[in-house]
């Protein structure tokens, strides 16, 4: 059993709900254990730190202290574990600088001696799920527990950003073009399109500040997903599922197009291929539907728990605008393709 | 804040070195301008990241703090990773919004990111926990009317499928005490 901390973040116990439910639903499959840590507090996203610089760090400092702290008599989980990107860069930023500047690690400290706490720089090292997955669990017993294998499912890997960069502790190797994901992804039997745009922004906070800016980052990935003819976009991102997933029916609108790619946790799908219900795994709360999916690859229905908002009609390709990408061949011509 | 031990910044590139946590490398700058070519939101920027760079070594401090921007920067770190100066450019982006909130600045510009950042400072500091970006949309649809036309199936949708709702998030335990350390590192952060 590998026993870890675990940072849930807002976004997981809200609108990523899925990511935290096929989270948890994967630990006995795989033999682990996420203890959340004990009432942590909002890692202060892209905002905080806006707002107020020297406390943001103090904010993320109180997570980490607490992550550090003993708990029932037994010592903390050396590894502080979090699924959300922000949340991850956050702590791992904070802990990354106490360490590299003892003078902002004696104020973080300072601060933090005003709630009875202390964080030693380096206590706990922060990591983030998939680098986990990949790292501690492997692919090999991943494999091994796969008994739906998701054949023929055309799947494009997508980062976003604060996972592969910058990556202050050099565990994704290329802040680019990291390669984990699909190398997961194929361990589920799934087929891997290059997806260039695999770690460019999703626009992060921009759909709260501006709409044309917001929608042009989300159509790109979303057009470039459909044209490299992706069944779907798996992520690792709550804000990035949030943005492609609940936007993309608002970029639609905005570029009067008719994309239809779902976006789905990288979690769901593992937890999908090793035959877990898909309801207990949070499918069905995503906006743009993975339902046909499921049905066409592997003949299981979703029930719709919930008033569906309805899904663009189908053929979902939308005329193409802005750069011009390479177009794939329809579906048939490719026959060499597993 | 490395160097905030030292004696008082001269200039405006001084203040904004000491203000960014670890060392920034400002100063390192080549105004090569792979800042900019990096950038997903460059295109909508007044100034890119090289020349507000530039700016900020002629010290014209109003200019830099009403550019819009460091509030356009999605914190994707591109321009971070790339820089061949490992110009710590994300986190100074971050120095110059406080500055920018501290001296009253943002508001010419007429962006709502400012807006939006004090509203989840707000949230962080009421609840311990934040309205996300999911509830952030709510807290759109509630307070600018006028977009509730168009966001209203998005919004509709957020309630039923992700089954959010509309109370208060939950406070955490420790709030007084989370408060406490908020409060000491402002205090500290004014007296640099």
């Amino acid at each position: 059993m590998s026993k870890y901390s675990f940072y849930p973040g807002c976004s997981m116990e809200s609108s990523a709900r899925a990511y935290l439910d096929s989270t948890l639903a994967l630990q006995s499959s795989l033999d682990l254990q996420l203890d959340e840590v004990k009432d942590w507090n909002c890692c202060g996203a892209t905002e905080y730190a806006a707002t107020h610089l020297l406390p943001s760090y103090a904010l993320v400092g109180r997570n980490l202290a607490l992550a550090a702290q003993p708990s029932h008599g037994a010592p903390a989980a050396p590894t502080l574990v979090a699924g959300c990107s922000a949340c991850y860069l956050n702590l791992a930023k904070t802990d990354y600088y106490m360490r590299q500047s003892g003078d902002l690690a004696e104020r973080v400290n300072t601060a933090l001696a005003a709630g009875g706490l202390h964080y030693q720089p380096g206590a706990v090292k922060v990591r983030h799920l998939l680098d986990i997955l990949i790292n501690d669990i492997g692919l090999a017993q991943i494999k091994a527990k796969v008994t739906r294998p998701l054949k023929g499912w055309r799947v494009a890997a997508y980062y976003g950003c604060q996972v592969p960069r910058p990556d202050y502790d050099h565990r994704f190797q290329n802040a680019e073009y990291p390669m984990q994901m699909e190398q997961l992804m194929q361990a589920l039997g799934a087929t891997v399109i290059d997806f260039p745009l695999k770690t460019h922004c999703c626009g992060g906070h921009m759909t709260q500040i501006s709409e044309a800016t917001s929608y042009e980052l989300i159509r790109r990935l979303i057009q470039g997903a459909d044209q490299y003819r992706a069944d779907l976009l798996v992520t690792l991102c709550p804000m990035c599922q949030l943005n492609l997933d609940a936007y993309q029916v608002e970029m639609n609108k905005f570029f009067k197009t008719s994309y239809h790619v779902p976006v789905i946790f990288f979690t769901q799908l593992i937890g999908l291929a090793f035959g877990i219900d898909p309801v207990q795994l949070g499918f069905g709360r995503e906006f743009i539907s993975a339902s046909a999916l499921l049905k066409d690859k592997l003949g299981v229905d979703v029930p719709v728990a919930e008033e569906a908002v309805a899904a663009p009609p189908r053929p979902r390709r939308g005329q193409p605008e802005g750069l011009p990408m390479p177009r794939m061949p329809r579906s048939g011509q490719l026959g060499q393709e597993e | 804040m490395t160097t905030q031990a030292a004696e008082r910044p001269k200039n405006f590139l001084e203040e904004v070195i000491a203000a960014t946590p670890g060392e920034s490398r400002l100063e390192m700058c080549i105004q090569c301008g792979t800042c900019g070519g990096s950038c997903p939101s460059g295109g909508d920027m007044d100034h890119t990241p090289r020349a507000l760079f530039a700016m900020i070594r002629a010290d014209m401090r109003n200019e830099v703090l009403r550019s819009n921007t460091p509030w356009y920067c999605v914190s994707c770190y591109f321009c971070t990773v790339r820089c061949p100066q490992e110009v710590h450019i994300t986190d100074i982006m971050y120095a110059l919004k406080n500055f920018a909130i501290r001296a009253k600045l943002y508001e010419e510009n007429k962006n709502p990111a400012a807006g939006l950042s004090e509203t989840f400072t707000d949230q962080v500091e009421r609840y311990g926990r934040s309205f996300e970006f999911g509830l952030a949309t709510r807290h759109n649809l509630k307070f600018h009317p006028s977009k509730l036309a168009g966001m209203a199936s998005l919004g509709w949708g957020m309630l039923t499928k992700r089954q959010l709702d509309w109370r208060e998030p939950k406070k955490i335990d420790g709030l007084a005490q989370l408060n406490a350390i908020l409060e000491r590192a402002k205090t500290l952060e004014e007296a640099a």
